[in-house]
């Protein structure tokens, strides 16, 4: 789960990681209230969504005028970002930030991830902050360091100035070596408690008065952790997610929407994906990633029918089950139920294999429903691109 | 000969009295399994099926001789069932849990490190050695003894590649699910040469899919030790970055770890990779023909 940045700033705040004074502001009236209360020689104006590079797309504004501060709230609010990470949709801003602007001596990155490989928290800092990671680690490598930190004993000291010598950092300013440390410290104890899966400070600044301050603030957690910070899960904002996955999340079903015109039901993740895959081998594209789980019921069937029919860019469906510890005699009884209720008219391209799949496919036969069988994994979705013909993405098909 | 398990294998199902553990320790069972004991607190002196239940993994292992675990137990408390398990002197963990939280695993990893326990998952289906014992949640009448070992981080795909090579007479001697988690107890490096030491294996099939750089490593390994043939398909090749698809680990970040990358990577270090996951057993077979190895 994402949140936006004014929330990161609160919980960096509750740990004692530095962030300048700001907060949420509803509309231009309070925005009013809130300049007047911050007195700040620079006011910074800043969109909230759940997507980076809003600087560029113009969702960052600064002014020294605070005359000037709810005109330009105002003009934010309801406006469409675009950003490399948002999709040449944009996302709208509902959501505005209002805070001091800091005198910036300097730049710092830093972040704190899990590692997959040696399975530790691994700090990222760099002293190219303000930049994409990726850029520097792609360009200058040397200036991307790591520290990893020991679970067992948790964060310590020396991996505090492990980082702050290699950043050089007694030689920028001596005065922020100590706080530097504190800060790591601090944010691996956020991490930790709150089941963090990625936490991200970047810039961290080195104001002209010599203080240490998160300018920037991105916080993920980790899904299968939620149930253990009712805190945290305060912070979902629905109007950042698809409705789509919102309703199949309801159904326990884990859907993911894409671009294309065939709809997807599948059962596990890996088969899911490879569905998917196939689906553009044989020359069309998945409409969107769903698997209704191993244990896949009647009822999950009808679920995952009723949402890849909310999805007004899908032209037919592919249902691909291995029959597993699920029997796929069940599925088909499923198929038929939701294929009366929700009446289907699309095409249906129905792939069944493993655990009672003959008995699911000669049900299926007999039903009468216009739905077509298939066994083999590429005879089914040869079939599926068939029907539906061989559609390109809405995006290609308009260019 | 097989790896990591096979008949003389002795189980004990943690959580057993749940709706889960229940069935599959019967499953197992019916499998040929020796199912020896369940574990579930405070269930003592019942049984499963005819599996005796104990409080805890040390009087399990007291009474039974146990030797490996499975673990059904949810979420919250799944870390703490594998460090009981590792405790009790268990040596094989096979963690099906789906959904446990990464920190967890962040400090059981560390709590098994250099200690004489070995953790299969956790949200895997397990391993299966066909004909012989399965110790697991996928259906064992697709498997067929025979000449192919299988490393996958997915559970139904898996399904799909064995039926394929059942179907084409191939055979597979072990299958394991290596799990669909960012932090897994095993993963393919040790299991490859596992099956390239083993003289029963004569290729091995490796599912791998998008997230992280476990198949990078692994292609590494495979170009240094492994003589056999490798197959190896990659899931997600159509799927978008920053966004999970479905497995906690099956996302592209930062660009990283996508789908066509890691085949290229795969693919200069000599591995077979299938672009069809459809033909991923017609490509084994092709490896393993007397021309197919050019």
């Amino acid at each position: 789960m994402n949140i936006h940045e004014f929330q990161a700033k609160q919980l960096f705040s509750q740990f004692d990681i530095p962030v300048p004074r700001g907060k949420e502001v509803k509309n231009p009236v309070a925005a009013e209230k809130w300049a007047a209360k911050l007195n700040a020689p620079v006011y910074v104006v800043k969109a909230q969504i759940h997507a980076g590079g809003r600087g560029k797309a113009g969702g960052v504004k600064l002014t020294k005028n605070r005359d000037e501060v709810p005109g330009l709230m105002k003009e934010m609010l309801g406006k469409k970002l675009v950003t490399h990470q948002t999709g040449p949709k944009g996302r709208k801003v509902r959501r505005v930030l209002i805070e001091e602007g800091a005198g910036i001596a300097k730049e710092l990155y830093l972040s704190l991830l899990v590692d997959r490989d040696s399975g530790r928290p691994v700090f990222i800092a760099s002293t190219e902050g303000g930049m994409e990671i990726e850029e520097v680690a792609a360009h200058t490598p040397e200036k991307v360091l790591q520290e990893a930190i020991d679970p067992a004993v948790g964060f310590q000291g020396h991996n505090g100035r492990n980082l702050a010598f290699s950043l050089g950092l007694p030689a920028l300013e001596p005065s922020i070596v100590n706080p530097f440390i504190a800060l790591l410290g601090n944010l691996y104890r956020l991490f930790m408690e709150k089941n963090a899966s990625l936490v991200e400070i970047n810039p961290l600044v080195i104001t002209t008065d010599k203080r240490l301050i998160a300018l920037d603030g991105k916080v993920s957690f980790d899904d299968n952790a939620l149930f253990k910070h009712a805190d945290v899960q305060a912070f979902r904002d629905l109007n950042e997610e698809e409705p789509l996955e919102i309703e199949a999340a309801k159904n326990n079903l884990n859907y993911v929407k894409l671009d294309g015109n065939i709809g997807c039901m599948v059962n596990g993740a890996g088969l899911a994906m490879a569905t998917m895959d196939v689906i553009k081998l044989a020359g069309s594209e998945p409409a969107n990633f769903l698997d209704v789980g191993g244990g896949a019921t009647k009822e999950t069937v009808a679920a995952g029918f009723r949402i890849l029919l909310k999805d007004r860019n899908v032209k037919g469906i592919f249902i691909n089950i291995f029959g597993g510890i699920v029997r796929c005699e069940r599925i088909a009884h499923g198929v038929i139920d939701a294929a009366k209720e929700v009446a289907i008219k699309l095409p249906v391209v129905v792939r069944l294999q493993g655990t009672n799949a003959e008995e699911g496919r000669k049900l299926l036969q007999e039903s009468g429903l216009k739905v077509e069988v298939a066994t083999d994994l590429w005879e089914a979705a040869q079939k599926i691109v068939a029907v539906t013909g061989k559609k390109r993405k809405k995006a290609e098909a308009a260019a | 000969m097989s790896i990591l398990v096979d008949k003389s294998t002795r189980v004990v199902v943690q959580g057993i009295t749940g709706k889960e553990g229940s069935f599959h320790a019967t499953q197992c069972k019916a499998y040929g399994t020796q199912v020896v004991a369940g574990v579930t607190p405070g269930k003592a002196g019942q049984d499963v099926e005819g599996i005796p239940v104990f409080n805890t993994v040390h009087d399990a292992v007291k009474k039974t001789s146990c030797d490996t675990s499975l673990i059904f137990v949810p979420p919250p408390f799944a870390a703490d069932a594998i460090l009981e398990a590792a405790d009790a002197g268990i040596r094989l963990v096979i963690c099906i849990t789906e959904g446990i939280p990464v920190n967890d695993m962040v400090k059981v990893k560390r709590a098994l490190a250099g200690r004489d326990v070995r953790l299969i998952g956790p949200n895997c289906p397990g391993i299966i050695t066909a004909d012989e014992c399965k110790i697991g949640i996928m259906p064992g009448f697709i498997h067929k003894k025979g000449r192919i070992g299988v490393i996958s981080r997915s559970g139904t795909l898996t399904y799909e590649a064995v039926n394929q090579l059942t179907n084409l007479g191939l055979g597979e001697t072990t299958c394991i699910g290596i799990g669909g988690d960012p932090i897994i107890g095993t993963g393919y490096i040790d299991l490859l040469g596992m099956f390239e030491k083993d003289p029963e294996p004569e290729a091995v099939v490796m599912i791998g899919e998008i997230g992280g750089d476990a198949e990078d490593r692994a292609a590494a390994f495979i170009k240094e030790h492994v003589r056999k043939p490798v197959i190896g398909f990659i899931a997600g090749i159509t799927a978008p970055p920053g966004r999970r698809m479905g497995h906690a680990g099956a996302i592209i970040t930062g660009g990283k770890g996508t789908a066509s990358e890691k085949m290229a990577i795969l693919e200069a270090a000599g591995v077979r990779v299938v672009k069809n996951p459809a033909e991923i057993g017609k490509t084994v077979q092709e490896a393993l023909s007397p021309r197919g190895g050019v």
